[in-house]
């Protein structure tokens, strides 16, 4: 593997959900603020990604569970977890993007050029994380840099460095796979079995270059568990469209042939 | 000290509560832990993240950034690809002249509609030009808009050609017009179709469950159109009904196929507006003017041209309303967060 691969490394087992990261994100990049409106889903203020916003920290409110909150049974269970473009591997929206705005960067990440990007919006469909979002005002795409103006000086995410709890590690991909690894017996030895590590590598997508540590499923997360990227389809589209175009042409000739002999 | 599993027995109690008392103590004691969730204020159950509700079921997706231009840009595109074919197979087969220079001005206005409206999604002219800097093949996007771009240029000459050989008859302008032709009809037969490779290579369930299918879904519904324009504009050719009969036909057979489907990806198709909408615009493209083109073969010959421009009109309106359908449906795909998050 490449050394300077860098990636993020998000523990929700150390995350106290105090949003440090979505406000360091948008003071470093110079977004707008979301607003401060109660969206009814626990204190999840923001609720997804969008064009400008690019760490959004999930609120995991589940039922009460025994063990959790002494014995008191209205006292619910919490998980915090700070989610981020996962810079795949293989990504969706580079693939997609029809200007080569989209680029993989010399740290691994997933770029979006914004002098490039001419908003046709292919990307946001094309991206099995909802991760991308077009800015209705601007027209263009948006998405989470990776801090690449700030990798390319040698420092940190903003979101990594504004992080109290170092939830969110950031270095070497494949440090961090490890770290991950010894992370993950560290939570199982101290009980934590439900814990583990999020990296869909045997999906189309090929792994990801933001690795997650959640407790219990994934899917109340919204990490979906076989993220696909959409390329895989292009075999089918392609030759449903030789099939059509065959139709076309062969049944115009024919339909021409045919009403010459009456 | 008095029976604990005794009633209670003064006036004033609030029965009901104290029952309830009475039983939280009788579980404690039966099971060692009472399972009760506690009293839920107003409003409750509140929102739950977890494995069968997703995160507080908020869709996972994005909904696809487009704006009404697009569902009208997949109209206008396949129709004016299937008019170049049309064309230029009329004209080889030496055919129907007239109808092959209604073609090449059919194809050339729908190219500059085309471009236009993309570039109207887009923002500004500019922005269309970025698609110009690269080709990759595994973008349809890159692929449509390279192909936009030669059927285009391409239709353009056709049509200049035919407009300034009628004025000045020359055998080179004819001899280019006529290549013009044949690229633009070649450029047309991916043109026609592969805005349905383009949404079905996504990550849109109700898109990509059919990513097979709606390439000749969208192409059999822009030759609908082309020959439905044509007649509507008065040409009569044999081979316009039977390709629109062909046409209405394999529409017939995609329609059946989404209302007999049972996966839960294609409920967009069935469900709800977007499922109305889908349903109107099949009949209207399928069935209907099947029907009546077949009628039409059976009537007088006054009867007959009536019939089929009947089944015309129900084309063209059927093919705009399936484009309009299918982008719909989408945005009801990508905003269903159950999908995405199953295995």
């Amino acid at each position: 593997m490449n050394p300077t691969t860098t990636a993020f490394l998000t523990d929700s087992t150390l995350c106290i959900g105090c949003k440090a990261c979505e406000v360091a994100c948008k003071e470093w990049n110079g977004l707008s603020g979301d607003g401060l409106n109660w969206s009814g889903h626990s204190y999840d203020n923001t609720g997804g990604f969008g064009h400008s916003t690019w760490r959004h920290v999930k609120f995991v409110e589940g039922s009460p569970q025994p063990g959790f909150g002494g014995n008191a049974a209205e006292h619910f269970s919490w998980e915090f977890s700070s989610d981020v473009c996962k810079h795949c591997e293989v990504a969706g929206c580079l693939e997609a993007c029809p200007t080569g705005s989209i680029v993989r960067t010399e740290f691994g990440g997933v770029f979006i050029q914004p002098d490039v990007c001419n908003g046709c919006g292919y990307c946001v469909v094309a991206c099995p994380f909802g991760v991308v979002e077009r800015d209705r005002q601007d027209g263009r795409v948006f998405k989470c840099t990776f801090c690449y103006d700030r990798q390319k000086v040698g420092l940190e995410p903003a979101c990594a460095k504004a992080c109290p709890t170092e939830s969110i590690k950031f270095g070497r991909l494949d440090i961090l796979q490890l770290d991950a690894r010894e992370r993950l017996k560290e939570l199982k030895s101290r009980g934590m079995h439900d814990a583990q590590v999020y990296d869909p590598q045997d999906t189309s997508v090929e792994g990801i270059h933001a690795l997650f540590i959640v407790r219990g499923d994934p899917s109340q997360y919204n990490l979906p568990p076989k993220p696909e990227v959409p390329t895989t389809y292009l075999k089918a589209g392609w030759t449903g469209s030789a099939v059509a175009a065959g139709i076309l042409l062969f049944g115009s000739i024919l339909a021409f042939l045919g009403s010459a002999r009456q | 000290m008095s029976d604990p599993h005794q009633r209670p027995t003064p006036e004033h109690a609030d029965w009901a509560r104290e029952n309830r008392l009475f039983e939280i103590r009788r579980e404690a004691e039966k099971k060692g832990r009472v399972e009760a969730v506690g009293i839920r204020p107003a409003g409750a159950p509140f929102p739950l993240a977890s494995p069968e509700t997703g995160y507080y079921g908020i869709p996972l997706l994005k909904k696809p950034p487009w704006k009404w231009q697009i569902p009208l840009y997949f109209f206008v595109g396949g129709a004016a690809g299937s008019t170049a074919v049309i064309g230029a197979t009329a004209r080889w087969m030496g055919r129907d002249r007239a109808l092959a220079r209604d073609c090449r001005y059919i194809a050339a206005a729908g190219t500059a509609l085309s471009t236009a409206l993309l570039v109207s999604d887009l923002g500004r002219p500019a922005r269309f030009l970025a698609m110009m800097r690269v080709f990759k093949k595994q973008s349809p996007m890159s692929v449509g808009a390279w192909t936009l771009a030669i059927f285009g240029t391409f239709s353009a000459a056709a049509a200049f050609a035919e407009m300034f050989e009628r004025s000045f008859p020359s055998l080179p302008i004819r001899v280019m017009g006529d290549l013009a032709e044949g690229v633009s009809a070649l450029a047309g037969l991916p043109f026609s179709n592969y805005t349905g490779v383009l949404i079905g290579a996504s990550v849109v369930p109700v898109w990509n469950e059919n990513v097979g299918s709606l390439p000749l879904h969208f192409g059999m519904s822009g030759l609908n159109s082309a020959v439905s324009i044509l007649e509507l504009m008065g040409h009569n050719h044999r081979a316009l009904n039977t390709l629109g009969m062909g046409a209405s036909a394999i529409e017939t057979v995609e329609g059946y196929s989404i209302e007999t489907s049972s996966k839960a990806a294609m409920d967009p198709l069935r469900r709800g507006a977007s499922g109305l909408i889908t349903r109107i615009g099949g009949v209207l493209s399928g069935p209907l003017p099947l029907a009546l083109r077949v009628a039409a073969a059976f009537a007088g010959s006054r009867r007959s041209r009536k019939l089929r421009k009947a089944a015309a009109a129900s084309s063209i309106a059927g093919s705009m309303l399936t484009r309009i359908a299918w982008l719909r449906a989408g945005h009801v795909s990508a905003a269903n967060w159950r999908l995405p998050l199953e295995g």
